[in-house]
C-alpha cells in the first residue's frame, strides 16, 4: 500500500510541481501592465464564479484528457477487452439519460487495475473505475449504479468546480488578451502553465481529497435519477455501498478516504428511493453480467 | 392570492419561451436524431461550430435545421446561443462581438496546450487515454444491449 501510494505521488508530483509555482496573473495584473481595460476586467470578474461559463466544451474535453492521462500514469489500465466494452455498453448508455448526454468528445470509461476501491471521473466524461470498485458489484445493477454515480460528477461539473478560482481568473485573462490574434510563444507558455495547475488542482481533489460530501451525495442523486430513466434497479446502489462497507479497510486509500462512509450514502440514498425492496434481475442480465466481470 | 394563483395557473406560463433562431454546435460530433429521444436514429452529421436553425424545442430537445437544409433533433447539451468562431480571432473584432456571445474555437486549452503540458510531462499515459476515446457505442447497439437484458425504460425514459 505505501508502494502504491508513493507511486501516485510520484505522478502527482509531475503536474503539481507546475503547480508549486501558482499562476496569479490575475486581473489586476492584466489591468497594470495595459494589457486589458478596467471595463474589461469588472466583466471578467463578474463572469468567473461559475467555471462552465468560462470553459468551453471544447476546453473542458483538454482538461478531462489531461487529468486521465495524470491518473493513468499512477495506476495501470485492466486491458481485457471482454470486460472493457461491457463497462462501456452500459456506461455509454446510462450517460444519454444525464443531463449533460452530449459532451465534447463524449463518454468513456476504463478499468483501473488495483485492488483499491476507487473512481475517478474526469471532467468531459473519462471516467476510471478499479477493479476493486467493480467487485463491490454484484449485479449489472449495482455496475450501473456505480457507472451513474461518475457520470453524476461530470453532469455536475464537480471536476471543474475544483480548479481554484485564482487560475481560472488568469485563463480567462490570458483568453481576453489573446482575442484577435493568434496566439504568441508567450501566451502558450502562459496558457499552458494554467493548465498544468488546472489538471494539478483537480487531480489533487480526485486522488486525495475527494470532493465535498455534498458532492456525493448529489453524485448518488444523479445516479438514482439515471438509473429510473433507464430501467434499471436503484436497489443496486445499496447493495453495492454495502458491498463496499465489508470490503472497506478502515483507513484505506480511494473511497475510504475521498468519499463519505458507505452508511451515511446508504442512509441518504433511503431517503431518495424508499423501503427496501428485494433486487430481481432477469438471467440473461445475470448472465452477462457473470460472463463480463464474474471474475474481475 | 387569487391573482397570484390566476397567474400560476395561465397557459401562457405552461409555454416555453420559443428557442433562439440560430444555435452553434458545441461537441466535436453533433448527430442529428429522428425523434427528440436519445436511442431515436441518428439521420446526420453536424460539425463542430456549425450554426444550426431552431425550429421548434421539446423538453431537453431542440429540433433544427442546417445549412443544407438537413432536419433532426439535437440535445441542448449539444448546442450553445453562442457564436462559435473557427477562424482566428480577427473576426471577433471585425463583429464586436463580447466573450459573452463568442467562442472561439482552439482558442485557450487546445491541442498546442496539451502538447507542451505533454512535452514537460513525459511520463503522462496520453496512449491509454486515446485508446479510451477509440471505444464508441453505436445508438444501435445500446438499443439492442437494453433489450437483451430486459431493462425497460422507467420516469423520463432514454427512449
Amino acid at each position: 500500500m505505501r508502494m502504491r501510494t508513493a507511486g501516485i505521488l510520484a505522478g502527482l508530483a509531475l503536474v503539481l510541481a507546475g503547480c508549486a509555482e501558482v499562476t496569479k496573473i490575475g486581473t489586476s495584473v492584466g489591468v497594470a501592465t495595459g494589457r486589458i481595460t478596467e471595463e474589461q476586467k469588472q466583466a471578467l470578474d463578474l463572469s468567473s464564479e461559475k467555471a462552465s461559463e468560462q470553459i468551453t466544451p471544447e476546453q473542458e474535453y483538454y482538461i478531462g484528457r489531461s487529468v486521465a492521462a495524470t491518473i493513468l500514469a499512477s495506476y495501470k489500465s485492466f486491458d481485457q477487452e471482454a470486460a472493457t466494452r461491457y463497462v462501456n455498453v452500459l456506461g455509454q448508455t446510462l450517460a444519454l439519460a444525464s443531463k449533460k448526454p452530449e459532451t465534447f468528445g463524449g463518454y468513456h470509461f476504463g478499468i483501473l487495475d488495483t485492488d483499491e476501491i476507487n473512481a475517478f471521473a474526469a471532467p468531459g466524461g473519462l471516467i476510471l473505475v478499479s477493479r476493486g470498485l467493480l467487485r463491490c458489484c454484484r449485479s449489472e445493477d449495482a455496475l450501473a449504479a456505480v457507472l451513474a454515480h461518475e457520470v453524476g460528477h461530470v453532469e455536475r461539473e464537480h471536476g471543474l468546480g475544483a480548479i481554484e478560482k485564482s487560475r481560472r481568473t488568469a485563463f480567462v485573462t490570458t483568453l481576453a488578451v489573446t482575442a484577435g490574434k493568434s496566439l504568441g510563444k508567450a501566451d502558450l507558455a502562459d496558457l499552458t502553465k494554467a493548465f498544468e495547475g488546472t489538471i494539478g488542482d483537480i487531480t489533487s481533489t480526485l486522488v486525495n481529497s475527494g470532493y465535498s460530501r455534498q458532492a456525493e451525495f448529489e453524485a448518488d442523486a444523479a445516479s438514482v435519477r439515471i438509473l429510473r430513466s433507464v430501467g434499471y434497479d436503484p436497489e443496486g446502489l445499496v447493495d453495492m455501498l454495502e458491498q463496499m462497507e465489508k470490503a472497506m479497510k478502515p483507513g484505506s486509500r480511494g473511497f475510504g478516504a475521498t468519499h463519505p462512509a458507505p452508511r451515511d450514502r446508504i442512509d441518504a440514498v433511503r431517503k431518495l428511493i424508499g423501503a427496501p425492496a428485494p433486487l430481481e434481475e432477469p438471467s440473461a442480465r445475470r448472465q452477462r453480467f457473470a460472463a463480463a466481470l464474474g471474475r474481475i | 392570492m387569487l391573482c397570484s394563483l390566476l397567474v400560476l395557473w395561465a397557459p401562457g406560463t405552461l409555454v416555453s419561451a420559443p428557442p433562439p433562431a440560430r444555435l452553434s454546435v458545441q461537441v466535436q460530433n453533433g448527430q442529428l436524431r429522428a425523434t427528440p429521444a436519445f436511442l431515436g436514429k441518428i439521420v446526420g452529421t453536424v460539425a463542430y461550430g456549425a450554426q444550426v436553425t431552431a425550429l421548434q424545442s421539446k423538453g431537453d430537445w431542440t429540433q433544427v435545421k442546417t445549412s443544407s437544409g438537413q432536419q433532426g433533433w439535437m440535445h441542448k447539451s449539444a448546442l450553445t446561443t453562442r457564436k462559435i468562431s473557427m477562424s482566428s480571432g480577427a473576426s471577433a473584432a471585425r463583429t464586436g462581438a463580447s466573450s459573452g456571445e463568442l467562442a472561439l474555437a482552439g482558442k485557450g486549452f487546445n491541442a498546442d496546450v496539451e502538447r507542451e503540458f505533454k512535452a514537460r510531462n513525459k511520463a503522462l499515459n496520453f496512449a491509454a487515454v486515446d485508446r479510451m476515446e477509440a471505444v464508441r457505442i453505436p445508438v444501435k447497439e445500446m438499443s439492442a444491449f437494453l433489450q437483451a437484458g430486459a431493462v425497460k425504460p422507467g420516469e423520463g425514459g432514454a427512449r
